[in-house]
């Protein structure tokens, strides 16, 4: 291993490839703050300026830079404008937003920077030592347990929305699926539920309903009630510095979330946005009491625990893709495009034939993410200016900036109807207080839940799959518990408030 | 009866749609060969629709005690706030989703940002038309020059 990773340093810290890793972290880091464009897009733009430079360890490294700052660009929109334009970044918006609107948006920017290069340097580490052990794992996971996986993930997340809230966030993740069904499933080739319109063929966009869900109702909240962002604008954003029990705070968190979001990340198909909701909602359940009712109003913890984790799983995600030649995510198997149209086979031989690609691009990790903080912290006071422009220009460009953010996914001006009409909804939503999060996190999951169901029933003939994986039986095991504990607890809370007041 | 169990009603109504659907009208028209198989496209929409009619009803009977939640904005006291400059700005973005095809990218953005900035009460002409031609050119430049997606600048009449 030393010797690979002597190779991979040399072919990393040439001149060429430093460059490729500055620019690339630059320029994901600036697209990826434009909501509606995540990593996926930057790096298929991108694909064609890395196969002209023919030199696989440059393009890959060139693309593994752009990854990473698109995610910490991405994280950047979430922060300051509460539009997350990447999946992964949704959970980053819970606790980054409402940091930034109480004139916290240095420290957010800093703890996401610091978080983002934890999670990513402690998961390159995690690469190295487990990337052929860890393989073989991944390929114990079957359908079946990727299905029960994302149905603990939901769980938990109804399960920590707050007392007397789990029935709404059922019912918001529920409507969130079934959105998720409108439109030609990937199984079955028939179009579902579009209501003969031809535009829903494709399904809901993505990005059109996180928009939606996120920025649209916030900008409506700001309109109808002025108040925030003046504020904010009189504040100098000099508040950078984390204090020193801030930072130990923080660091179980990335410690913990580094490791977890590193090995949901390598799972295929689990990826950073799994990881981030299972991140969040894993510290919010083990946090104390006091600081549970944090989360969602500004909890360093519930920032730094998706930050690190998504970025864990963003490097796990090339654990599979590297060793096995099977992409874990959409992003990787865009890489996974780039690499074969530039001659390199990823799979298991890999590490044998072209060990100065396979070690270049774990250096290029650890590179990029010390570009990224380095880049990022001096410029976290510019960056979070957004914050200071005035209320009559700041609003007109949210607005622009969602719509574009739905119209540039899909080239398609129904998208920007659709926008419209789901952000008066979820506005209509949000004075009902209903959580809007888990509808989105819904329909995230929701085509991925229903072919990795619809996979399983037809492997086993029927749900025998459920009672003859021990895994996927423990799995739901744990789902139902999730379920079930907090509506206990707050029926007995219940109870006991009644006898109580009968006793007075 | 509160706006949460309101809604919890029209959700109910959607629910029971849905599973109307893929209970009764959605297998209709399934091929033969198809319907040999374990699975079929309406499954996982059945099995959704039971359970968002549950989770609507224990909001709409009132089973599960929710909590007083905070909502920054009552809205019992909607026409208190700026409702009016909230429904401007949601009918500009409807013209604006009508408008960009036909009219072009360029006209239609800047007419966008200066409309939004002038209904929430910015009169500084000066000031406004320099800075949404600016970032309209700019975003344009990026999006179709840099990033190579294709946006039509001008309007279809004069051959943008």
């Amino acid at each position: 291993m030393l010797e690979g990773l002597l190779v991979g340093l040399q072919t990393a810290l040439s001149l060429q490839n430093l460059l490729m890793v500055i620019g690339g972290c630059l320029i994901g880091t600036f697209i990826g703050m434009l909501p509606g464009l995540g990593p996926m897009s930057i790096i298929a733009i991108m694909i064609p300026v890395a196969i002209s430079i023919g030199d696989p360890s440059a393009a890959l490294i060139l693309l593994a830079g752009v990854y990473y700052g698109a995610i910490f660009g991405g994280s950047t929109s979430s922060i300051l404008l509460n539009a997350p334009g990447v999946a992964g970044t949704v959970a980053t918006s819970f606790d980054g937003y409402p940091m930034a609107r109480q004139g916290k948006a240095g420290k957010a920017l800093t703890i996401a920077a610091i978080a983002s290069f934890a999670g990513g340097t402690i998961g390159a580490i995690l690469l190295m030592v487990f990337a052929p052990a860890l393989s073989s794992v991944a390929l114990l996971f079957h359908s079946a347990e990727y299905f029960a996986l994302m149905v603990v993930g939901l769980s938990a997340i109804a399960a920590f929305a707050g007392s007397g809230q789990v029935s709404k966030a059922v019912l918001m993740t529920v409507l969130g699926l079934i959105m998720a069904t409108v439109g030609e499933g990937a199984l079955f080739n028939l179009p579902r539920f579009t209501m003969g319109i031809m535009d829903l063929q494709s399904g809901f966009g993505f990005v059109t309903l996180a928009m939606a869900m996120f920025a649209l109702p916030e900008a409506i909240f700001l309109i109808l009630k002025p108040r925030s962002v003046d504020n904010n604008s009189n504040k100098k954003i000099t508040d950078l510095r984390i204090t020193a029990a801030e930072a130990k705070a923080i660091f179980p968190v990335i410690g913990r979330q580094s490791i977890q979001g590193f090995f949901i990340g390598v799972l295929p198909g689990a990826g950073a946005t799994i990881a981030s909701f299972l991140g969040y909602a894993v510290e919010r359940n083990i946090a104390t009491k006091e600081e549970q009712e944090k989360f969602g109003n500004g909890s360093i913890k519930g920032l730094a625990a998706p930050e690190t984790a998504n970025n864990a799983a963003c490097t796990g995600s090339f654990v599979p893709l590297l060793t096995l030649g099977i992409p874990g995510s959409g992003t990787t198997a865009i890489l996974l495009g780039a690499l074969i149209a530039l001659n390199v086979t990823p799979g298991p031989r890999l590490m044998i034939d072209e060990p100065q690609i396979f070690w270049a691009v774990i250096m290029s990790m650890f590179i990029g993410n010390l570009v990224l903080l380095i880049l990022n912290l001096p410029l976290i006071p510019y960056i979070a200016k957004v914050l200071s422009i005035p209320r009559n220009y700041l609003i007109p460009y949210i607005l622009f900036f969602t719509l574009m953010g739905a119209y540039i996914g899909q080239n398609n001006a129904t998208e920007l109807l659709l926008l419209t009409g789901f952000g008066i909804c979820a506005t209509g939503l949000k004075f009902g207080g209903y959580p809007l999060a888990p509808l989105l996190i819904g329909f995230i999951l929701g085509g991925m839940m229903e072919d990795n169901f619809a996979r399983s029933m037809q492997l086993y003939d029927g749900i025998a799959f459920i009672w003859e994986r021990p895994m996927t039986l423990g799995l739901l095991a744990i789902a139902s518990i999730l379920m079930i504990v907090p509506s206990y607890r707050s029926h007995r809370k219940n109870r006991l408030e009644i006898t109580t007041a009968d006793g007075d | 009866m509160a706006l949460d169990r309101w809604l919890a009603l029209i959700l109910l109504g959607i629910c029971i749609t849905y599973g109307y659907t893929a209970w009764f009208t959605m297998d209709n028209s399934l091929a033969p060969f198809m319907q040999r198989n374990p699975i079929w496209p309406s499954t996982f929409p059945k099995l959704l629709s039971i359970l968002g009619i549950i989770a609507a009803l224990v909001i709409l009977l009132g089973i599960e005690k929710s909590d007083t939640t905070k909502v920054e904005i009552n809205h019992r006291h909607l026409l208190d706030y700026h409702l009016f400059k909230a429904l401007m700005l949601l009918a500009l973005m409807t013209a604006y989703a009508f408008c960009l095809r036909p009219l072009g990218f360029l006209f239609s953005t800047s007419t966008f940002l200066m409309l939004g900035s002038f209904i929430l009460g910015e009169r500084k002409w000066w000031i406004l038309i320099p800075i949404s031609s600016a970032t309209t050119f700019l975003v344009w430049y990026l999006v179709q020059e840099v990033l190579g997606i294709y946006m039509r600048p001008l309007p279809g009449f004069i051959g943008g």
